[in-house]
């Protein structure tokens, strides 16, 4: 016989206010199997959890149901007070009185009727709870970090200083991302590669990372401790061992003229190549689209000037598994091409041209080795105009937040161009300047007060070519709309961060979810900003939203932490909260018949066939099981067998069963 | 607009105000605080804020407009603006030099012909006694204007009142004021 206690919470007036909580308790109290109600103010307070320790001790309850706030809220709470009572935790269930009752109804009747329902058809839940034991898993201590940019570079010194191993895997034929290719950073004005080259050969040399460069995730399966990944290394068409990084290769590689990605098509590179001088690892790789002999068949010139016969043509790609137990996104964002604007020409006029190859033209390992020169004829431009929200903020073009990182790369641009070109005038449209950062604002003022740019507050409407000129014309929205036209030389455009190419794809293998714009998604957007919704599995940098270099890292080093923590843990326990195929006495074994489309049906591919023999080992039947460890406990597998052989713990048949019947039957 | 007068700093109007007031336009950031604040806002064409982004964009037909506003002879001088700037603009500094300026190059606005009047007859009034004679100022000033009967019902009230004194208290160094009023109209023609 069932003793239950059932505990009435006011949750101070949330719940009191509309229903009549000691009516609740009062009623409750007269059920078969009830062995105790109470109403009390708070529940969850100090006193409330002794008055439901008391009562487990003194009554010898065999359940609890606490009719209070949502599960959600408190169940954590409630389930460690029957633990620390002596009682299994999963004896433990919540009516949801608040959000599913008293906020939603007036005061009345009614609404306590409903209350007295709740908590009936969960005393009724509790009569078939089974004790359930936590799930032990083990945890795969080493991490895998996606994507070598500062944010992936940051997370994986972190987490390799803490004594772990990190795979940091990088598309590209070097680490460095997009800070690399700037030229120097805002509000401090320091050469970006100077403070970024040490991080990046500190991750080449740190002996607990093992850098995988050209390389991609294949595929991803398992859980949190528990991950196996296939890494795709994309073939360098080279033995990495062997070469050295002489670099004659480049140099008499006779494909030359192929626009440069490292310098945002400002300059050329050759098809075999090194992204830029600095790279890591800085050793060069082929690009079989454009190489000689892989598009005509004839070429080899790099490797008859190999000096160690390092290069490969017949290398292929290579698939390497490895095991990990944590995974931090680090993929970054990419800058949306501005020739969605046509009334901008960018794209028509060659002088008009992104932030980020700005920052290549004002680079010293630029094409105009730092010298701001206009790509058409490489005059230095007299003057040069920046349109803020050159794509963000325009709901009518689907970017209507704001990329955040513009306001300041568009002041330092200006305050880098007044700087080099003393002669030179430097306009500014915007809309608004936002400068929220540590010595953000004052390095705005500096650009307009100090080094006299001009700021226009308006928005562009058209550029247009005159006398080879570009007219920039808009208006002053602070002189009520006066147009205004610059003749100018050069247009920079403050193009939108945006989410990259295969984001969607990439979130797909990893389970995780992502936002409209296919950023992905935090878990919470306060509380949980490095977490994804699936456990063990962070994100650090832009990949989640625009980000400046400040906050990347302090997002790398948190999700680095995060993985720290679950590394502090040999093994992690998880609510059992798991399907379950019955085993039942011979010669039926179980009801399952095998037909497996449980096997099909698993989102999680938790179900694998069990083969039950005699002891001559013959097969006897060949029956459904679940993989605890990789189970999820979503019930799909549940809502699919045709036999109902299957049951979520805590959710069982019987249960379910019993709550719809304690609202049918008649008290 | 021509493209090549829409640029501030140092040249144009925006120099001169910098040259002769101290006063650097580029620091206004155009929050509107000192128009919000101004008790003659309403009155005048351009408000505060307005004169200082016109002057931001050192195109010359707004600086032209700023030096036939109304709005720089409006201007009390209460220094409310001043007082509230986060900036700490000195706007009045400024609206001085500016008054000067358009004085000088003839482009005051006939609008403001009274207030003027009123300016050179409290001058007139510090130049020879050293301090304010109120006969003599609207004496003065309705010599200036020919409005005669213009307030005139308010004098007996003021006199019973003793606002108005018949003789003029004169300071002791008068010839000493006398100097500073040549050597400031001797640094104008300069």
């Amino acid at each position: 016989m069932s003793k239950i206690g059932v505990f009435v919470c006011h949750c101070g007036e949330n719940i009191s206010s509309t229903v009549d909580c000691e009516k609740v308790a009062a009623t409750v109290g007269k059920y078969d199997g009830v062995a105790f109600s109470v109403d009390y103010k708070y529940m969850c307070s100090d006193p409330g959890q002794s008055i439901i320790k008391n009562a487990i001790a003194e009554k010898g309850l065999t359940g609890v149901v606490v009719a209070a706030c949502s599960p959600r809220m408190h169940e954590p709470t409630f389930r460690k007070v029957c633990a620390e009572a002596g009682l299994n935790p999963y004896m433990c269930e919540m009516a949801n009185l608040r959000e599913h009752c008293s906020w939603v109804h007036e005061k009345g009747e009614a609404t306590t009727e409903k209350a007295i329902d709740l908590v009936r058809i969960l005393v009724e839940k509790v009569k078939y709870n089974q004790s359930l034991n936590s799930i032990k898993v083990p945890v795969t201590k080493t991490a895998l970090v996606i994507g070598g940019g500062i944010a992936g570079i940051q997370a994986s010194l972190d987490i390799a200083n803490t004594g772990h191993k990190v795979i940091l895997i990088e598309k590209d034929p070097s680490i460095g991302g997009h800070m690399s290719q700037l030229s120097e950073t805002f509000p401090t004005l320091d050469c970006s590669q100077c403070i970024l080259t040490p991080r990046m050969v500190e991750v080449a040399q740190h002996p607990n990372i093992t850098l995988y460069t050209y390389a991609e995730l294949e595929s991803l399966e398992g859980f949190i401790g528990n991950f196996k990944a296939k890494i795709r290394k994309k073939s360098k068409s080279l033995d990495e061992k062997l070469c050295t990084g002489c670099g004659l290769c480049t140099t008499k590689c006779p494909t030359k003229k192929i626009p440069s990605e490292f310098n945002e098509g400002l300059g050329n590179r050759t098809a075999i190549y090194v992204p830029f001088p600095q790279a890591v690892p800085n050793k060069p790789v082929i690009d079989r689209i454009h190489c000689t002999y892989y598009t005509k068949g004839k070429c080899k010139i790099c490797e008859k000037v190999c000096p160690t016969g390092a290069i490969r043509f017949d290398q292929e790609d290579q698939i390497v598994e490895v095991e990990v137990g944590a995974i931090v996104v680090a993929t970054g964002f990419a800058v949306k091409r501005p020739d969605f604007f046509p009334e901008y020409g960018y794209g028509k006029y060659a002088d008009v041209i992104t932030g980020l190859q700005f920052e290549r033209l004002a680079s010293a390992s630029g094409p105009t080795l730092g010298e701001i020169r206009r790509p058409s004829d490489g005059k230095i431009p007299e003057k040069i105009v920046f349109l803020a929200c050159a794509g963000s903020r325009d709901p009518a073009k689907g970017i209507p937040y704001c990329s955040k990182i513009c306001c300041m790369y568009i002041a330092k641009h200006a305050m880098l161009y007044q700087h080099k070109v003393h002669s030179g005038k430097s306009y500014v449209f915007y809309m608004d300047i936002r400068a929220g950062g540590k010595m953000y604002e004052e390095f705005v003022r500096r650009a307009i007060e100090d080094d006299g740019v001009n700021y226009i507050r308006g928005r562009v409407s058209k550029i247009y070519e005159k006398n080879g000129k570009l007219i920039v014309s808009g208006v002053d929205t602070l002189l009520n709309a006066m147009p205004v036209e610059i003749e100018a030389d050069m247009v920079v455009l403050a193009t939108a961060g945006v989410a990259n190419e295969g984001a969607e794809e990439l979130a797909q293998k990893l389970h995780i979810s992502y936002d409209p714009y296919k950023f992905f998604a935090e878990a919470h957007p306060k509380l949980k900003p490095v977490e994804t919704n699936t456990g063990g599995i962070f994100l650090a940098g832009s990949c989640q939203a625009p980000r400046d270099i400040p906050e990347s890292v302090a997002m790398a080093s948190g999700a680095a932490v995060k993985v720290a923590g679950l590394f502090s843990q040999d093994e992690l326990t998880r609510e059992p909260i798991i399907a379950v195929v019955n085993r039942q006495a011979a010669p039926v074994y179980s009801s399952c018949v095998g037909c497996f489309l449980c096997v099909s049906a698993c989102p999680y591919q938790a179900i694998e066939k069990e083969e039950i023999k005699n002891r001559t080992g013959d097969l006897i039947k060949s029956i459904a099981k679940v993989n605890p460890g990789l189970c999820q406990g979503c019930g799909t597998c549940v809502a699919f067998c045709r036999t109902k052989s299957i049951d979520i713990q805590g959710y069982t048949h019987e249960q379910m069963y019993s709550e719809v019947m304690a609202l049918l039957n008649e008290y | 607009m021509s493209s090549d007068s829409h640029h501030s700093g140092i040249s144009g109007l925006g120099g001169e105000v910098l040259g002769h007031t101290d006063v650097k336009v580029s620091h206004c950031y155009q929050c509107g605080k000192c128009s919000a604040g101004c008790p003659l806002s309403e009155e005048m064409d351009y408000p505060p804020s307005v004169i200082m982004r016109m002057l931001q964009t050192g195109n010359p037909d707004l600086e032209d407009k700023v030096l036939r506003s109304l709005s720089i002879w409006v201007c009390l001088t209460c220094e409310m603006c001043f007082s509230r700037c986060p900036m700490s603009i000195d706007i009045p500094k400024m609206m001085d030099f500016l008054r000067e300026k358009s004085l000088n190059e003839k482009k005051s606005d006939p609008k403001a012909k009274e207030i003027i009047a009123f300016h050179k007859s409290f001058l007139d009034s510090i130049k020879y006694t050293g301090r304010l004679y109120e006969i003599g100022l609207f004496v003065d000033y309705k010599a200036r204007t020919l409005k005669i009967l213009d307030d005139l019902a308010l004098a007996p009230k003021m006199m019973k009142r003793g606002k108005l004194n018949i003789i003029p208290e004169l300071i002791k160094d008068r010839s000493g004021v006398a100097s500073i009023f040549r050597k400031a109209n001797k640094k104008n023609k300069n």
